[in-house]
């Protein structure tokens, strides 16, 4: 089925997140989200340099079926995003992993424990 | 219960996405509803569409009870023709949206929406009752339907069933002939050339499989909304239902007036006269057009009845309702998640046989 890496961490609302080295955290949507949304054509991303709050939507990706709202996995401030992904939504059909959307410098990087593991996403999306 | 087309298994068997259509099990797509809207433009791509219902009305009566029946006339029909109408109530609003097609000798093929069929049915028979008229109605649930369309769609199904070739082939759009089991229309919801094929449940997986062989692809319920849409065809529940004029649905051109021919809807439809105009948008910078968001013009504001982004021309495009003094051209703000962004007002269609028009 899905495409679920053991090395990330998993958002409820279908983020993964990875913490890099240099102490930032990588936020993408998961192989199964662009599964269920279909074709994407439009990704909204957010303004780098903002506060976003964990929980709270941040982003948005379009399919050609439907509008879908992406959630902070955890609160901080953008360090980056990824304008290539939003040049070519098709990249996150393709490859959901690779293609991430923004990168959070976390307030608290232990929040990351919050979130899922792969197997306790596999479960949440019943696979 | 979720009910199934003879074409089910075969979805299945491509791991189709499958998603419930008013109570049908039926295909969103096969992988890519992007690939398969190009394939249809370019080429050649496969609907199952047998969903829909086909009603026969056969009877001495059938023709009165059709000129009533639906706001366009039938009137002109000869044996062989399809016709677009919509069937309204007393106050004019839609019942449905069909196509009708004249089969000769007091007979009628009348095919309808799939989430509408029940109710047209149980309006139907209470109109023939009503008016006393000599006439049977029956759905042809034994019947498949397939919708073979593209630049290529006319050829492919000639291969695939050579026996309709020479009876089809010099047939103009918008007729139909019945060809042993098959009844060959030249119709669609694509904006480009094809058949659609109606015939009997039991052929079903062999026509899918020899049209598959010979590479048409199979097509699901995303990629034909995306198609209709920028060929600028209306669906109904979205871009017209029973709240609604035909008038105000750019339905105006499939309504006939001039005899005094007297429809269901007519006197009510006299009486209130078009209160808005319906046209395309075409979005200029990212975002997705979606029904229901606001527009706002120099004297007013619409509302977006379908949108979607347009595979052909990389960007978001819209069917909308919007005020009468409304102009072609005209830049106009339309609202998506809280924030205005800039449309431009089209006449659509937006796209046919594989070109861009607007």
């Amino acid at each position: 089925m899905s495409n679920i890496p053991a090395d990330l961490k998993y958002a409820k609302s279908h983020e993964w997140a990875r913490l890099e080295a240099d102490g930032t955290v990588t936020v993408g949507i998961t192989d199964h989200a662009q599964y269920l949304l279909g074709d994407l054509v439009f990704i909204e991303l957010p303004e780098p340099g903002k506060t976003v709050t964990a929980g709270k939507e941040i982003a948005v990706v379009e399919s050609v079926k439907a509008a879908s709202d992406i959630y902070a996995p955890l609160s901080g401030t953008i360090s980056a995003v990824n304008q290539e992904a939003a040049d070519m939504p098709e990249r996150v059909n393709n490859d959901a992993y690779g293609a991430w959307l923004f990168k959070i410098q976390p307030d608290n990087v232990a929040d990351l424990d919050q979130l899922l593991d792969a197997a306790g996403y596999q479960q949440e999306i019943g696979e | 219960m979720t009910k199934t087309t003879p074409f089910n298994s075969a979805h299945h068997q491509l791991n189709a996405r499958m998603v419930d259509f008013h109570g049908w099990e039926m295909p969103l797509h096969y992988g890519s509803q992007i690939e398969e809207h190009h394939a249809v433009r370019r080429d050649c791509g496969m609907f199952d569409i047998s969903h829909m219902c086909a009603l026969d009305a056969i009877g001495t009566d059938a023709k009165p009870f059709m000129q009533r029946l639906l706001a366009n006339d039938v009137e002109k029909l000869r044996a062989g023709k399809a016709l677009y109408s919509c069937m309204l109530n007393e106050a004019g609003g839609v019942i449905d949206d069909l196509i009708a097609y004249y089969l000769g000798g007091g007979r009628y093929r009348i095919v309808v929406n799939a989430a509408t069929a029940e109710k047209d049915i149980a309006w139907m028979k209470a109109c023939i009752a009503g008016w006393k008229m000599q006439l049977t109605l029956t759905p042809r649930c034994d019947l498949a339907m397939l919708a073979v369309q593209g630049p290529n769609a006319r050829e492919m199904v000639w291969q695939a069933l050579p026996e309709t070739r020479s009876a089809t082939a010099s047939m103009t759009p918008f007729h139909a002939q019945q060809v042993g089991d098959y009844f060959v229309a030249r119709t669609g919801y694509t904006g480009e050339d094809g058949f659609e094929l109606t015939f009997p449940g039991g052929h079903a997986e062999a026509l899918w499989q020899r049209l598959l062989e010979l590479g048409v692809r199979p097509c699901g319920l995303g990629a034909r909304d995306t198609l209709r849409l920028e060929a600028g065809m209306n669906l109904y529940g979205q871009d017209m239902d029973e709240s609604v004029s035909p008038l105000d649905s750019g339905l105006g051109w499939t309504v006939v007036f001039d005899t005094a021919r007297d429809f269901v809807g007519r006197s009510a439809l006299l009486g209130k006269p078009r209160q808005s105009q319906f046209l395309g948008l075409v979005l200029d910078g990212g975002g997705v057009l979606r029904p229901h968001q606001k527009v706002f013009t120099a004297t007013g504001e619409g509302i977006i009845t379908s949108g979607t982004f347009s595979p052909t021309m990389e960007k978001s495009i819209a069917l909308a309702r919007l005020p009468l003094d409304s102009t072609m051209g005209d830049t106009v703000d339309v609202e998506i998640r809280d924030k205005r962004h800039s449309a431009r007002i089209v006449k659509p269609p937006f796209v046919r046989n594989g070109r861009v028009l607007v």
